[in-house]
C-alpha cells in the first residue's frame, strides 16, 4: 500500500504504523457527567465499516507525523490524508 | 539420445545430468523435462493418491505430473517441476512419491483401492473412532501422504530482497508483452518486463509460426535485443510476478541463480517489490484436455506442449521414434501438433476430432466426429482406443497430444476480487472488470490469442496504459502474423466407465466430480474441498475449468452459472526463504548494541537478548564455575562496594516546551508539573484502559525541559503514545518531544562507595547529600570537559546514580570509572545481578507491569492523581480493576534451600487446587545471596494484610509444590534508609 503523505507525498505502507479508527481523537471529557461509560465506549468500541474509514496512522519510520488516512477498507483506495494535528485544530477551531 | 531437426538448444553444448541415478546427456536450453524426453524418457514420476506412474504433461509452470526432487544434501528441493527446471551441468534429480523404484512403486497397490479413495474419503473414513486419529490415521496419512522429501538441513543459499520502480511493467514476454514493452521502451518510458521463462518469446518459441516470413523467433530475439539496448528498460528474465498487491505493487521473485549447480557467489533468488504506475498482463493461455478413460499415461500430453518439445526443444514425444503420434483435438488449433510433427519427420498416427466437421489441414488421417475412449501402457502409452460413428479400435501409439482449447491466464486479475467473466466465442473465462486498477490485460491472456490479436492488442494496451501517466507512445509497425480463428466445440469429457482424470496431480476424476453432485458438495467452493480438486502445487491450472464443465453437465447449467475460479496469489509457488529474503538466523532483525558492548565483550561478558538489545547478562571471571556463582558475586558487589551496569537501553524521550509540565501530567498518573527544577520523580503511566501500562522516571532539567525514561521493553511504544497525546489529543499544547535513547549512553553507578567514585570524575561538582540529594538531577561534566548528566535514582536500593553522557563517550566513560574505581573494588554487574538487586528491593518490573495488573496491585495506587484527570484515570476507577484485592508481596521458602518458582499459582494449604481457590501467581523470582535462599515476587489476594501466612506455590506443570512465607516486597531496606544516605 502507498500512503500520500501530506508532506512527504507518496510514502510505502511498510513506513507507517497502523493505530485504528480515527475516533480515537475524541478523547471524552474527564469531567463530563457519566465519563466512565463514555470512556468506555471511547476505549473498547469501535465501528467496522465496510467501505470508507478514516483511521490513524504513525509515520514511524519518516517523520513521525500522526495521519488521518481515510481508506476504503473494501478495495483499499485511499481517499485523502491529513496531518492528524491539523485535523484536531480544525476541528477544535470549528467549534 | 535423438533429436529432431532445428530447435533452441545449443547442439555444440553437451550438458550431462543424473534422474534417479542413470547419467544422461542434454543441452543448453534444455528443461529437465525436455531433455529428458529427448533421451526416451516418459515416466518422470508418481501420483499423489493412486501412485500411478507419471509422465510429463505441460511445458511450462502448469505442471502436474513432472515433479522431482533436485540437488542433493541440503539444497535438495522436493516438487520442482522438470518443465521449468532449466538444464545445468551435473544436475541430479529424483522421482518422487514412490516406495522401491520408480517402475515398481509398492504404494501403487493403493490403485487398486481406488474404490476406496473417492471424493471425500478423508472426511468420510477417518471421522471414527476418534480416539483412533491422532494414535493412528494421522501417523499413518503423514507415512504415506506427500510428495518429495525435505532435506531437512538448513538451506546453504543467500537470498536478497529489493524495490523497484516503473512507468510500465509488462508481465509475460511473448507477442504481446515484447509488442507493449516495445511500445513503451521506444516512448521512453521506464519499463520493466517480466518472464517466468529463462528466454523470451512465449509462445512464439513453441510454434513454427512465421512473422513477416520470417521465423517468429528471430523477431522475439530482435526485439529482446532493441529492449537490452534501451536504458529506461528493464529486461527480467527468470522471474515470474507472483502477485498484485495494492496501489500497483507487485510482488516477483527472480531465480538468480536456480539454472546454475550452486550459486557461487550470487543469491540463489530476489524477492522483488515493484511499483508500477501501469501494468500489462501478458501472462499468456494455459491449455486445457479432454479426460477420457485412463487419459493420465506417460505419454498422454496437451497438444501445445508437445509442439513446445518439437519446435523449442526438438524433441518427440516418444520413447521409440518408429511409434507414432495421435492428437486427440476438439478445436482447430490441437491439428497444429499433427502438422508441426510431421514437418519434423514424426510418424502421426492421425487427428481425432470430436466435431463431425473437423477440418483436414493436412496430410494426416483425420477421425472427425471421433473420441479416445480407452488407453494402453503401464509404464508408458502403447495403444489408444479410438470410437468413431460406433465402431472402436485398439490403435499402436506411442504419445498422444489432447487439445481441449486455451485458458487465459487470468490469475492477477482477479487478484482483487475481480472476478473472471465467461466469453462463449472462447468457451473461456476472460479478465472482467473489477480487477487491480491500473492493470491492462493483453493478447492470449485476455483472449487473444492469434500472434496477430496478441502483437496487436499487446502494442495498444501499452499506449492506453502509458496515456493515462500522460505518456504519448506511438504505434508499431508489426509484422505481418497468422490470425487464424478461434474454432472449437464445447466438448469437455469423454464419458465412460473408466476414470477419467480432471486433475492428475490431485488425482480427481469424472467420478469424483459426479459423486460430489451427488453428495451435494455441488457448488464450487465445496467441490473443490470435497474433491481436492485444484488443491495441489499446480493449484489446478490444467484442470479447474474442465471440471467446472462437468460439474456444469451434471447440474444441468452452463458453466458460468456453475462459477468461477478466481486466484490469489502466488501464480506459482514461492519458497519462504526468498519471502524472508535472507533475513534469517542472525539476520532475522537488526541487533542493538549498548555503547559499552565492545567493551563488555572484552570483559568476558556472556550477552542476553533484550527485545532487540544485546546487553551484558553477567561477567564470569575466571574459575567461575556456575553462573549463579558470578552473578552471587556481582550483587553483593553493589551492596558492598560499588557495581557499574549498562542501562542505556532503557528509553529516553526529551520533553520540551512551555506546557512540558502540563503535557505529563497528562500521560503520568502522577503529578509531574509540580516537580522542581533539579529533581527525579518515579512516575508510573496508565493505558486509557486503566491498566497500569510503563513505568520511569522524570527528571526535570528546566523550567521547560524534561528528560524522561521507559521501560526497555516499551521505549519505542510509549514515544508512539507520547507523539499520538502531542499531535492527536491536545495539539494546542506548546510542547515538542523527541526520543534521545540512541544518543545518550547512561550507566547505573550502584553501591554505598557510587559517591565516593564518582566524586573523582566530575569536573568540580559538589555531590555531598546535603548538596545532591537523593532524587536530585543536574547537567554538569565529568572528565575534565565532557558533557554529562547526574541522575541520582536507585534501582538496586543502595545509594546509587545514573549518568549520562553522549553515547559515542560510553565505553571510554565505563573504562574510566573501572580504571578510577580499582582501588574500591568496582565491579561491573549484568541483567542477572540487576534482577536480584531489584527483586531483593520490591521493584516492579516487565514480570509486574505484564499489562493486566493495576497500580493499586502493584501498592502504587496513591500514585493515580485525584487532582487532576491523566490518561488511564477514569477507567482505573471503574469497579472492576477497583475492586481488584490482589497485591505485590515477597515470598520466601519455609524450606531455606526450596526454590521460589516464578508462574506457579498460590493457595491456601489444604485448598484444592483449582481456579475458583487460586489466590495468585508468582511473577519473579530470584536466589538472593544477602537472604542466602530463594525469594520471590508475586500477586496475592489482600496480600498487604497476610504477612506472615504460609501458603502454597503449586507448579502443576513439574509437578512441584512449594511451602512459602508472604514477606514485605522490600527484602532489603524496607526504609530506605540506604538510597537515601
Amino acid at each position: 500500500m502507498l500512503i500520500p503523505h501530506p508532506l512527504l507525498g507518496l510514502r510505502d505502507s511498510q513506513e507507517f504504523t497502523y493505530l485504528g479508527d480515527a475516533a480515537l481523537m475524541d478523547r471524552p471529557d474527564p469531567a463530563g457527567g457519566n465519563a466512565e461509560a463514555a470512556f468506555t465506549d471511547y476505549v473498547f468500541l469501535r465501528d467496522n465499516p465496510a467501505g470508507v474509514h478514516r483511521e490513524l496512522w504513525f509515520h514511524e519510520q519518516g517523520d513521525r507525523s500522526w495521519l488521518v488516512v481515510t481508506r476504503d477498507t473494501v478495495t483499499h483506495e485511499i481517499l485523502g490524508a491529513e496531518l492528524a494535528r491539523d485535523v484536531k485544530l480544525n476541528e477544535e477551531g470549528a467549534q | 539420445m535423438t533429436r529432431l531437426n532445428g530447435g533452441l538448444v545449443d547442439r555444440g553444448t553437451t550438458l550431462s545430468f543424473a534422474f534417479n541415478g542413470k547419467s544422461y546427456a542434454g543441452h543448453p536450453g534444455d528443461t529437465l523435462a525436455s531433455a529428458l524426453l529427448a533421451n526416451g524418457v516418459q515416466l518422470m514420476g508418481r501420483s499423489f493418491k493412486y501412485h500411478r506412474p507419471r509422465g510429463v504433461f505441460s511445458a511450462g509452470s502448469e505442471e502436474p505430473n513432472a515433479m522431482v526432487e533436485l540437488r542433493e544434501g541440503a539444497r535438495q528441493e522436493p516438487n520442482t517441476r522438470a518443465t521449468v527446471t532449466e538444464l545445468y551441468d551435473g544436475l541430479i534429480a529424483r522421482s518422487q512419491n514412490h516406495l522401491g523404484p520408480l517402475n515398481r512403486d509398492l504404494l501403487a497397490m493403493n490403485d487398486y483401492f481406488a474404490p476406496f479413495f473417492a471424493a471425500g474419503f478423508y472426511y468420510k473414513t477417518f471421522m471414527w473412532p476418534r480416539a483412533f486419529w491422532e494414535k493412528l490415521y494421522e501417523p499413518m496419512i503423514r507415512g504415506a501422504a506427500g510428495l518429495g522429501r525435505l532435506s531437512k538441513q538448513a538451506d546453504p543459499d543467500a537470498y536478497d530482497k529489493g524495490f523497484l520502480h516503473c512507468d510500465l511493467l509488462v508481465i509475460g514476454g511473448g507477442a504481446a508483452g515484447l509488442a507493449a514493452a516495445l511500445t513503451a521502451g521506444r516512448a521512453g518510458a521506464q519499463v520493466i518486463l517480466a518472464d517466468e521463462d529463462f528466454r523470451l518469446g512465449g509462445r512464439l518459441l513453441a510454434e513454427s509460426h512465421t512473422l513477416d516470413d520470417a521465423p517468429a523467433t528471430g523477431w522475439a530475439a530482435s526485439v529482446a535485443q532493441e529492449l537490452a539496448s534501451l536504458p529506461n528498460v528493464r529486461l527480467m528474465t527468470r522471474t515470474t510476478v507472483f502477485g498484485v498487491y495494492d496501489h500497483g505493487v507487485y510482488g516477483a521473485v527472480e531465480r538468480v541463480a536456480d539454472h546454475l549447480a550452486t550459486p557461487g557467489p550470487r543469491v540463489r533468488q530476489s524477492l522483488w517489490r515493484i511499483t508500477a504506475k501501469r501494468a500489462v498482463l501478458a501472462a499468456g493461455a494455459t491449455e486445457r484436455h479432454i479426460p477420457f478413460a485412463d487419459n493420465d499415461r506417460p505419454g498422454i500430453m496437451l497438444a501445445g506442449a508437445m509442439r513446445a518439445y518439437a519446435n523449442r526443444w526438438a524433441t518427440a514425444p516418444t520413447r521409440n521414434a518408429a511409434d507414432p503420434v495421435a492428437v486427440f483435438a476438439n478445436n482447430d488449433d490441437g491439428h497444429r501438433t499433427a502438422l508441426d510433427l510431421m514437418a519434423k519427420g514424426v510418424p502421426v498416427l492421425g487427428v481425432i476430432d470430436p466435431r463431425p466437421d473437423a477440418p483436414r489441414l493436412g496430410d494426416y488421417d483425420l477421425f472427425a466426429g471421433g473420441v479416445i475412449d480407452g488407453t494402453k501402457g503401464r509404464l508408458g502409452l502403447s495403444a489408444i482406443r479410438i470410437t468413431q460413428d460406433g465402431r472402436s479400435s485398439w490403435h499402436r501409439c506411442g504419445a498422444l497430444g489432447v487439445a481441449g482449447g486455451w485458458n487465459p491466464n487470468v490469475h492477477l486479475a482477479s487478484h482483487h476480487r475481480g472476478r473472471p467473466v465467461w466469453e462463449e466465442t472462447l468457451l473461456a473465462f476472460v479478465p472482467g472488470t473489477g480487477g487491480p486498477s491500473g492493470l491492462f490485460p493483453a493478447g492470449a491472456a485476455a483472449g487473444k490469442g492469434s500472434t496477430a490479436a496478441a502483437l496487436q492488442s499487446g502494442m495498444e494496451a501499452a499506449r492506453k496504459a502509458l496515456a493515462e501517466i500522460g505518456i504519448a507512445a506511438t504505434a508499431l509497425s508489426l509484422p505481418d502474423a497468422e490470425d487464424a480463428p478461434i474454432r472449437q466445440a464445447a466438448f469437455w469429457h469423454v464419458p465412460g466407465k473408466r476414470r477419467a482424470w480432471v486433475d492428475f496431480q490431485n488425482d480427481v476424476t469424472v467420478k469424483d466430480i459426479a459423486l460430489a453432485h451427488k453428495e451435494n458438495m455441488r457448488p464450487v467452493e465445496h467441490l473443490k474441498r470435497w474433491t481436492t480438486l485444484g488443491m495441489a502445487t499446480d493449484q489446478g491450472k490444467t484442470a479447474n475449468i474442465s471440471a467446472l464443465a462437468v460439474m456444469a453437465e451434471l447440474t444441468d447449467k452452463t458453466i458460468p452459472e456453475t462459477g468461477t475460479t478466481i486466484f490469489r496469489p502466488p501464480y506459482t509457488g514461492v519458497s519462504l526463504s526468498v519471502l524472508g529474503g535472507g533475513d534469517t538466523g542472525a539476520h532475522f532483525r537488526p541487533k542493538r548494541l549498548t555503547p559499552t558492548h565492545h567493551w563488555a565483550e572484552e570483559q568476558g561478558a556472556v550477552f542476553v537478548e533484550v527485545g532487540a538489545w544485546m546487553r551484558a547478562q553477567y561477567f564470569p571471571r575466571p574459575g567461575e564455575t556456575h553462573w549463579r556463582e558470578t552473578v552471587d558475586r556481582e550483587a553483593k558487589a553493589v551492596r558492598a562496594g560499588v557495581g557499574l551496569c549498562d542501562v542505556t537501553t532503557l528509553g529516553k524521550v526529551d520533553v520540551q516546551g512551555a506546557d512540558a509540565g502540563e503535557f505529563l501530567n497528562r500521560l503520568y498518573s502522577n503529578m509531574m508539573g509540580t516537580l522542581a527544577v533539579g529533581k527525579v520523580r518515579y512516575g508510573l503511566m496508565l493505558r486509557e484502559d486503566g491498566h497500569a501500562y510503563d513505568d520511569g522516571t522524570c527528571a526535570r532539567l528546566s523550567e521547560d525541559h524534561y528528560v524522561v525514561t521507559t521501560t526497555t521493553a516499551n521505549a519505542g511504544p510509549v514515544y508512539r503514545n507520547m507523539e499520538f497525546a502531542r499531535q492527536c489529543l491536545w495539539p494546542d499544547l506548546d510542547v515538542q518531544v523527541i526520543s534521545t535513547t540512541d544518543a545518550w549512553a547512561q550507566i547505573a553507578v550502584a553501591g554505598p562507595k557510587s559517591r565516593a567514585l564518582l566524586e573523582r570524575i566530575v569536573d568540580e561538582f559538589d555531590l555531598s547529600n546535603a548538596a545532591f540529594p537523593f532524587m536530585a538531577c543536574a547537567e554538569m561534566t565529568v572528565c575534565k570537559g565532557l558533557r554529562a548528566r547526574l541522575f541520582r535514582i536507585s534501582f538496586s536500593g543502595e545509594l546509587a546514580y545514573e549518568i549520562a553522557v553522549p553515547a559515542r563517550y560510553g565505553q571510554a566513560l565505563m573504562a574510566r570509572l573501572m580504571e578510577a574505581g580499582a582501588d574500591l573494588g568496582v565491579t561491573p554487574y549484568g541483567t542477572e545481578a540487576l534482577g536480584v538487586l531489584r527483586i531483593e528491593k520490591g521493584h516492579a518490573a516487565g514480570a509486574e507491569l505484564n499489562g493486566q495488573t493495576t497500580a493499586q496491585m502493584l501498592g502504587l495506587g496513591r500514585m493515580v492523581s485525584q487532582k487532576k484527570d491523566s490518561i488511564g484515570a477514569i477507567m482505573s476507577r471503574r469497579e472492576g480493576l477497583a475492586a481488584d484485592r490482589r497485591r505485590l508481596v515477597g515470598l520466601t521458602p519455609v524450606d531455606p534451600a526450596a526454590t521460589v518458582t516464578p508462574g506457579a499459582h498460590l493457595f491456601a494449604e489444604g485448598a484444592a487446587r483449582s481456579m475458583a481457590t487460586d489466590q495468585g501467581w508468582i511473577t519473579s523470582a530470584a536466589f538472593s545471596p544477602h537472604l542466602g535462599s530463594s525469594i520471590g515476587l508475586g500477586f496475592l489476594e489482600d496480600g498487604e494484610t497476610r504477612m506472615g501466612e504460609i501458603l502454597v506455590a503449586a507448579n502443576p506443570l513439574e509437578g512441584q509444590e512449594t511451602r512459602l512465607k508472604v514477606v514485605s516486597a522490600h527484602f532489603i531496606d524496607p526504609e530506605g534508609e540506604r538510597l537515601r544516605d
